[in-house]
C-alpha cells in the first residue's frame, strides 16, 4: 500500500432494530484487510452498539456485540464514543463492554480500545479525517 | 444444497459451509475433507478447534491475517505463518478450515 | 387501547407522539428500539415518567434483555412483559395502535 489514509467509520444507529449496526461492523472487518489506519466513532444511539451485556438468548436474533471485541485482533484500536450521547441516554462509561487491543510494540500490553470524547473532540477528530463512512 | 452422513441431512450453502452451525460435529468435518481430497490429521484439528473457540468467543470467523497471527501467539512462531497454514489447508486456511469447522464463510474473505 | 412503539425516543419522534396522543387509561408497549425509552437518567425520562400515572407503560423483556438493559435501570413503574404479556394485552384491548 503506498500510501495510508486516516479512515474512520462513524455508527449513528442501535444494534438490532435496524441492520446498520451490524453491516457497519461487517465492513470495518473487512476493510481491516486494507492496514489503513481505522478509528470508529459512536454516536447517538450507536453508543448502545457498546452496552454491555447484550443477550439475544430470548429473542432468535445473533448477539454480534461479542465481535465487537475482535477488533484488537483486526488492528482497530480507537473507538471514540461521545460523551454527551452517552449522558443524553443515562449511560455512563461503566456501562460499555471493556474493549482492549494489545500493542505489540509495547510487549503485547493491553491497553484501552474506547476512549470517551466530548462533542467537540469528536467534531476535531471528524475533521483530521481522509476518509468518513457512515451506518 | 445438502449432504447426507450416517443417515443424517446436513444443510449447506452453496459453497459447501454448513448451514446451522449447532449440527456440526467431527464425522461432519472428516466428511467435508474427504471430499477436498484432504485427510485430517492432528495438525488440521489443531487450526480447526481453535476455529472453533475462536468463533465461540467472538461469533466471528477470522480473516486469514487475524488467524494467523492468532495460531502463532497460540501455537508458536513456527505454525503462525501462511506457508504452514497453506500447506495444511492448499484452498485458504481461513476459507477451507473454516469449512471443516462448521463456521460460516469468513468476513471479508476473498 | 393499545400502543406499541418500536422506536428509540432519540431517533424518531414516535413515541413523544404517542404519549401526546393517548387518552388516559390506555397501555403503550415498548417493543424494539423502542424498550431505549424504558431507560431512566436519559433526557425523555421525565416525559415519560410523567405520563405514567395515566398510561400503563411496558417494555418487552426479552428487547430489554437483547439490548443489554437490565431492569433496574428502567423508569420506576414501567412494568417488563414477555411475549405471553405481549399477547394479552393484544387481545384485552379492543384496539392495536402501532407508531412505526
Amino acid at each position: 500500500m503506498s500510501e495510508t489514509k486516516k479512515f474512520m467509520y462513524v455508527n449513528r444507529h442501535a444494534p438490532y432494530g435496524t441492520v446498520y449496526a451490524l453491516e457497519g461492523l461487517e465492513v470495518v472487518l473487512i476493510g481491516a484487510a486494507f492496514e489503513q489506519d481505522v478509528s470508529m466513532a459512536f454516536i447517538g444511539d450507536g453508543v448502545f452498539q457498546l452496552k454491555q451485556g447484550q443477550d439475544t438468548a430470548d429473542s432468535d436474533m445473533k448477539n454480534f456485540s461479542p465481535a465487537y471485541r475482535a477488533l484488537g485482533d483486526y488492528e482497530v484500536n480507537c473507538l471514540y464514543v461521545e460523551r454527551e450521547s452517552l449522558e443524553e441516554r443515562g449511560l455512563n462509561e461503566d456501562d460499555l463492554m471493556p474493549l482492549t487491543w494489545e500493542d505489540e510494540d509495547d510487549d503485547w500490553a493491553e491497553k484501552k480500545s474506547i476512549h470517551i470524547v466530548s462533542r467537540a473532540q469528536l467534531s476535531d477528530l471528524l475533521e483530521e479525517q481522509d476518509v468518513i463512512l457512515n451506518f | 444444497m445438502a449432504f447426507e452422513l450416517d443417515g443424517r441431512t446436513y444443510e449447506v450453502d452453496e459453497e459447501g459451509y454448513l448451514a446451522d452451525l449447532s449440527e456440526w460435529n467431527a464425522e461432519v468435518a472428516a466428511y467435508m475433507a474427504k471430499e477436498d481430497d484432504c485427510d485430517l490429521d492432528e495438525n488440521h484439528w489443531e487450526v480447526i478447534n481453535f476455529l472453533r473457540e475462536y468463533y465461540d468467543e467472538y461469533q466471528i470467523a477470522p480473516a486469514v491475517r487475524v488467524l494467523t497471527k492468532a495460531i502463532g501467539k497460540k501455537l508458536g512462531k513456527d505454525k503462525g505463518n501462511s506457508k504452514y497454514l497453506y500447506e495444511l489447508f492448499p484452498y485458504g486456511p481461513a476459507k477451507q478450515a473454516c469449512k471443516y469447522a462448521g463456521l460460516p464463510k469468513p468476513t471479508g474473505c476473498v | 387501547m393499545l400502543h406499541t412503539v418500536n422506536k428509540s425516543p432519540h431517533d424518531s419522534s414516535s413515541l413523544r407522539t404517542c404519549l401526546s396522543l393517548a387518552k388516559p387509561g390506555s397501555d403503550l408497549l415498548l417493543i424494539e428500539d423502542g424498550v431505549y425509552g424504558a431507560l431512566s437518567g436519559s433526557i425523555h425520562s421525565d416525559t415519560i415518567a410523567e405520563r405514567l400515572n395515566s398510561v400503563t407503560i411496558y417494555a418487552l423483556g426479552p428487547d430489554l434483555k437483547a439490548r443489554g438493559i437490565s431492569e433496574d435501570r428502567l423508569i420506576s413503574g414501567i412494568k417488563v412483559t414477555g411475549y405471553d404479556g405481549f399477547v394479552e394485552l393484544a387481545s384485552g384491548n379492543d384496539k392495536v395502535q402501532s407508531w412505526l
